[in-house]
């Protein structure tokens, strides 16, 4: 069905009670010409990219619990392209663009809001070094603006600036970032790919993977039977190493637990994404009038979706520290979500070493933004059989060669990215 | 979560630094190239019960070898970490 004012009108004439289902919940087929492994964004808007740019429609989408259960579903919903590496700068800027077509695209409202997203700095160096990614950033046509302290002040009026130890001195800003509601993104995507034809198949956990005599992978067996596929997809970032140790491989990847957090809903305050440069957090407000906001991952392996005290105080310490004030707002819920943290900090979109297995993990705690872009460039992959030019960096044996992508410069040790 | 240090008791995990599975070994000098790469970059990655080093920065400043469940955080034994803890405490 075609969503519109006039869908609108017509539904409330009704009493909203005959709307359809946004998407077909199928049951599996004998077989598929690609079968994607996880039903977060990044697999539904492959499966998409899959349909309506490369033709491929014969596909599914296998999803262990129910579509968005998992991180697309528990992040802090922020969208992005400011990043300075050659690889990512261009990666995530492909993806920003998508997002700003995507609501047409998909025929479906996901509350795509452009309402910037600013990084305070807090010293000189700082400075210097938010300068030098805002130059990187426009030198590729991004938008970027580095913001004195009297810029930030008319913007923000409200933030501690004379904290003492950590004073705010100005800030990098992109106005075209912003947020969006996640689940409508996941939602959205079921919606278009299912009309193309694409099956989304819920409550069906691969359980292995069928290989010819040759090693190739033929197939998945499921909780729901056995699928036959041209090629296999696996868009399962927080346990990418466990459904790749099903097909024999270990890959450069901890997945560890990140917290994020509610408080409860109050006025309209903050007016865009704001990240405190001094420590590590990161807020933006919903819709709703909740707080919504994050620091640093737990720093532990883990695969239990919650987190442990530390974080929190650590989080609320870097809040009090920016706006004193919200010690004021209750807390209103907090929740964890399990990262593919790999060894530099980037994603790793490739073919394996096992023929007819493409790999699409390694998204650390920056999945959400890259969603759209996610989609598009392993489509790319499956239907093409070669890395899309921007996604062309992302390769798995750069562990190897040595051709990291580290935005951070922490080396081979994943809990510091 | 808490850890019980075997020189402290039991203290709260703000105390403690994760370094990460303890299973991978230092390849001798003269290793190949892809035993090194296996070291530095190829992590097992369990669900389920692990053998990792934390740092009991916040105590005793002493290596700790946690055998930990990834799933549920359930920490069943703390042990010295090879090395001079491990010898004292075997003393």
């Amino acid at each position: 069905m075609k969503y519109s004012i006039f869908s609108l009108a017509r539904a409330a004439l009704s009493g909203h009670k005959n709307w359809q289902r946004t998407w077909r919940d199928a049951t599996p087929k004998d077989r598929y010409d690609v079968v994607i492994i996880g039903g977060g964004g990044h697999g539904l808007a492959t499966a998409w990219f899959l349909a309506s740019e490369y033709g491929i429609k014969n596909v599914a989408v296998l999803e262990k619990g129910w579509i968005g259960s998992g991180n697309a579903g528990r992040n802090t919903t922020i969208i992005r392209s400011n990043y300075g590496l050659p690889g990512n700068t261009g990666f995530y800027e492909l993806s920003m663009k998508l997002w700003e077509r995507m609501e047409q695209d998909l025929n479906y409202n996901a509350m795509v809001s452009q309402r910037g997203v600013i990084n305070l700095y807090h010293s000189d160096a700082q400075r210097d070094a938010y300068a030098r990614r805002g130059n990187t950033m426009r030198i590729n046509g991004i938008d970027a603006e580095l913001l004195d302290l009297a810029a930030v002040k008319k913007m923000i009026p409200f933030l501690n600036f004379d904290n003492a130890r950590f004073p705010v001195q100005g800030g990098l800003l992109q106005r075209r970032g912003g947020t969006a509601r996640h689940d409508a993104v996941v939602w959205g995507y079921a919606h278009a790919a299912s009309e193309l034809g694409v099956d989304i198949i819920q409550n069906c956990e691969v359980t292995g993977f069928v290989r010819d005599a040759n090693g190739k992978v033929t197939g998945v067996e499921t909780s729901r039977g056995k699928i036959g596929a041209g090629k296999v997809g696996m868009a399962v970032a927080g346990s990418s190493s466990r459904v790749a140790a099903m097909a024999g491989l270990r890959l450069p990847i901890e997945s560890h637990v990140l917290q994020a957090f509610v408080s409860e809903a109050i006025k309209p305050l903050i007016p865009g994404v704001m990240t405190f440069g001094a420590g590590h957090f990161y807020v933006s407000q919903s819709d709703k009038g909740g707080l919504v906001f994050g620091g640093d991952i737990d720093g532990y392996n883990s695969y239990a979706q919650r987190g442990n005290m530390p974080v929190m105080e650590d989080v609320c310490e870097g809040g009090m520290a920016l706006m004193p004030m919200i010690g004021r707002v209750r807390l209103l819920r907090q929740w964890g979500g399990i990262m593919d943290m790999s060894m530099d900090g980037s994603p790793i979109i490739d073919k394996t070493p096992v023929d007819g297995l493409y790999l699409n993990a390694g998204w650390c705690y920056g999945g959400f933004k890259a969603t759209p872009g996610s989609g598009f460039v392993f489509a790319h992959l499956l239907a093409r059989d070669e890395s899309h030019e921007e996604a062309a960096r992302f390769r798995l044996d750069r562990f190897r060669t040595g051709a990291m992508i580290d935005e951070k410069g922490q080396g081979a040790q994943p809990n510091l990215h | 979560m808490r850890i019980v240090c075997p020189f402290c008791g039991e203290r709260e995990l703000g105390e403690f630094t994760y370094l990460g599975d303890a299973k991978p070994m230092r390849p001798e000098a003269g290793a190949s190239e892809d035993e090194v790469f296996d070291y530095v970059y190829l992590r097992d990655n369990a669900a389920g019960q692990t053998s990792e080093h934390w740092y009991h920065g916040g105590g005793c400043r002493a290596w700790l070898k946690v055998t930990r469940n990834t799933l549920t955080h359930e920490i069943s034994a703390v042990e010295p970490a090879a090395g001079v803890g491990a010898r004292q405490v075997a003393k």
